[in-house]
C-alpha cells in the first residue's frame, strides 16, 4: 500500500474522516496544554473525576434535546461539571476529606446518575455513544464548537499563564502578594471541564481525560520547561488523533479507543527512551 | 501603627480543629530581628501565616502597620514548594517583582536588571537560565531569598530559612537577613537552632502553643523557660516533642 493510499486517501475520500481529524487536532491543541497543568498541580485524579461529573448534566441535555444533540449536551455538561467541581472544592475546604476524596464521592455519584438517566429514554447504542464517543459523527455545528473551545482556551491560557503557573508553583507566594489565587483556579477548572465537554462527543466520558493526560505524561517526561511541554502535550495529542484515525480507518477499529491507545503507546515509548528512561538506565551511552 | 510593625491582641488560632496557637500577646517592633522557638507543633508556622493573613483567628487581633496589604515578604517552608516545577531560576527570582509587573504587565528592562543585581546578591549570577529543578537545596533557597529581595517588603517572615541547607548558605543567607534588619525592615523567622538564635536574633518569642516568654533573648531563651516550653509540649502532644528542639 501507498503512502498516499495509507495516509492521505481516507481523508480525501471521506468528509467525515476530515471532520474527525480537523476535531482531533483541536482538540489536542486545547486539551494538551490543559493536561499539562493538571499534571503539574497534581489533580490528574480531579481532571478524570471531572469527565465522569459531566456526564449527568450532558445526559439531562439529551433528554430535554431528545436525542445526540451537542449544543444541548454540551451545555449541561459544562453546567454540571462546574458545580461538581465548585461542590467538591467546597466540601474539601469545610471538611476533613482531602480534595482528591471528595472528588471521588462527586464523580461516582454523578457516573451512576447520567447512566441512569441516559438510560431512562436512550438505548442501549445512545448509552456506549454517550460513554464512548462518536468521533466520526462529528458534523459541522460539532466542528464549530469544538474549535470555539479551543479558541477559548488557547487565548484564556495566554492571557492568564503567568498568574497560572504562580498558582501552581507556589500559592503561598501568590497569596502572601495579594495576586488572587482562588479566581485563577476556579477559572483552570473552568477551562479543565470546557475541554471535557469538547472531547465528550469524540471520546466519550469514559475516555474524554485520555486526550488530557496521556499527552501531559509524554511531555513531562521530554520536556525541562513549561512552554515546550505544552507544545509536545498539544502535538503528541494531535498526532495520536491522526495516527488513531488511520489505524482505525485501515484495520475496521473503533475510532476513540484506537486514539487513545495511540496516545497510550506513545507514552510506554517514551517511558522507555526519554533521557531519563530505562533503556539509557539500562543501557547508558558509553563514551 | 508605626509602619512595619505588627501587634498580636490575644490571638488564638484554631487549626484543623486543633487550636494550635492560645493567648499569645505582644509586637514586632518596626525595624526588629525576632526569632520564633519552640518545639514541633508548637504553632510557630501557624502564627506566621495568621500574621500574613492567611489563616483566620478563632479569637484575637492582628494590628499591621503596612502601607498597603503587599508590604509582606514570605518564605514558606522548603517542604511547600515543588522544586521540580518547570520553572527557570531567572522566572522563579523575577515573580519578585509581582507588586510592579502584576499579573499581566510586562517585565521592563530596568526590572530584569534588579533581577540580575538579585541573584548576584545570593551569590547565583549566571545561573539565570537554569531550571529549578536542576538546583540543590542550598542554591534554591538562595533563588527564593533573591526572590525576597527584590519583593522589598516592609516586613519579611521566614519559617524555617536554614533547615536542611549547608553551612555556606546559612552564613550567606544569614548576612541577608542581618542587611535586612539593618537597612530597618522587620524580620520574623521561625528557627530550631537555639547557638544561632542566640549569635544572630536580639529578640525571641518562645512558644508552645501558648507564649512562654517574648522579648530579648537572653531573657526569653533561660533554661527554665526552654525546660517549660519542653514540658507544656509533652503535656500539650501526650507525647515528647521532636527532634531539634536539644536545649
Amino acid at each position: 500500500m501507498s503512502f498516499y493510499a495509507a495516509v492521505i486517501h481516507p481523508f480525501v475520500e471521506y468528509g467525515f474522516m476530515r471532520r474527525a481529524l480537523i476535531a482531533c487536532v483541536a482538540l489536542g491543541i486545547g486539551s494538551g496544554p490543559i493536561g499539562v497543568l493538571l499534571m503539574l498541580r497534581r489533580m490528574s485524579l480531579v481532571g478524570d473525576a471531572m469527565s465522569h461529573a459531566v456526564l449527568p448534566g450532558a445526559a439531562i441535555g439529551f433528554l430535554i434535546a431528545g436525542g445526540l444533540s451537542l449544543p444541548a449536551m454540551g451545555l449541561g455538561g459544562i453546567v454540571a461539571g462546574l458545580i461538581v467541581a465548585l461542590l467538591s472544592g467546597l466540601v474539601s475546604r469545610t471538611t476533613v476529606l482531602k480534595e482528591d476524596a471528595s472528588f471521588a464521592s462527586f464523580y461516582l455519584a454523578s457516573l451512576a446518575l447520567g447512566v441512569l438517566v441516559v438510560s431512562l429514554r436512550g438505548s442501549n447504542i445512545d448509552l456506549l455513544h454517550v460513554l464512548f464517543g462518536t468521533i466520526l459523527a462529528i458534523d459541522a455545528t460539532a466542528l464549530y464548537f469544538v474549535g470555539a473551545i479551543t479558541s477559548f482556551t488557547v487565548v484564556t491560557l495566554a492571557i492568564v499563564y503567568r498568574p497560572l503557573v504562580v498558582e501552581c508553583f507556589d500559592p503561598g507566594f501568590l497569596r502572601s502578594v495579594r495576586g488572587g489565587g482562588a479566581i485563577y483556579h476556579v477559572l483552570f477548572l473552568f477551562l479543565v471541564v470546557l475541554n471535557l465537554v469538547a472531547s465528550f462527543q469524540a471520546l466519550g466520558t469514559l475516555m474524554a481525560v485520555g486526550l488530557m493526560m496521556l499527552p501531559a505524561s509524554v511531555a513531562q517526561l521530554w520536556a525541562r520547561t513549561l512552554p515546550v511541554m505544552m507544545l509536545i502535550a498539544a502535538g503528541v495529542a494531535a498526532v495520536s488523533g491522526l495516527l488513531g484515525l488511520i489505524i482505525s480507518y485501515h484495520f475496521g477499529l473503533a475510532s476513540g479507543p484506537t486514539i487513545i491507545l495511540v496516545a497510550a503507546a506513545a507514552y510506554c515509548l517514551s517511558l522507555l527512551f526519554c533521557p531519563s528512561g530505562a533503556v539509557r538506565r539500562l543501557f547508558p551511552a558509553r563514551i | 501603627m508605626r509602619q512595619g510593625a505588627v501587634r498580636l491582641n490575644d490571638v488564638s488560632i484554631t487549626y484543623d480543629r486543633l487550636l494550635a496557637v492560645q493567648g499569645i500577646t505582644g509586637s514586632f517592633e518596626p525595624g526588629s530581628l525576632t526569632a520564633i522557638a519552640g518545639p514541633n507543633g508548637a504553632g510557630k508556622s501557624t502564627l506566621l501565616k495568621a500574621v500574613m493573613g492567611e489563616l483566620s483567628l478563632s479569637s484575637g487581633s492582628i494590628e499591621r502597620g503596612t502601607s498597603k496589604g503587599s508590604r509582606f515578604g514570605y518564605l514558606p517552608q522548603a517542604a511547600e514548594i515543588d522544586r521540580h516545577f518547570p520553572l527557570s531560576v531567572a522566572d522563579t527570582v523575577m515573580l519578585g517583582m509581582w507588586g510592579r509587573t502584576g499579573a499581566f504587565g510586562g517585565v521592563s528592562r530596568e526590572a530584569a536588571r534588579k533581577g540580575r543585581d538579585a541573584l548576584q546578591s545570593v551569590g547565583l549570577e549566571g545561573l539565570e537560565r537554569r531550571h529549578i529543578g536542576t538546583l540543590s537545596a542550598g542554591q534554591f533557597q538562595r533563588v527564593l531569598f533573591a526572590r525576597l529581595l527584590l519583593q522589598d517588603a516592609e516586613i519579611i517572615m521566614l519559617d524555617e530559612p536554614f533547615t536542611a541547607i549547608d553551612a555556606g548558605t546559612t552564613r550567606d543567607l544569614l548576612a541577608i537577613v542581618k542587611r535586612w534588619n539593618g537597612a530597618g525592615r522587620t524580620v520574623i523567622a521561625v528557627l530550631h537552632d537555639f547557638d544561632q538564635i542566640r549569635a544572630h536574633f536580639p529578640q525571641t518569642l518562645l512558644m508552645a502553643r501558648r507564649p512562654i516568654s517574648w522579648g530579648s533573648t537572653e531573657t526569653a531563651l533561660t533554661p527554665e523557660n526552654l525546660l517549660r516550653a519542653r514540658t507544656m509540649a509533652e503535656n500539650l502532644h501526650g507525647h515528647p516533642p521532636g527532634e531539634g528542639f536539644a536545649a
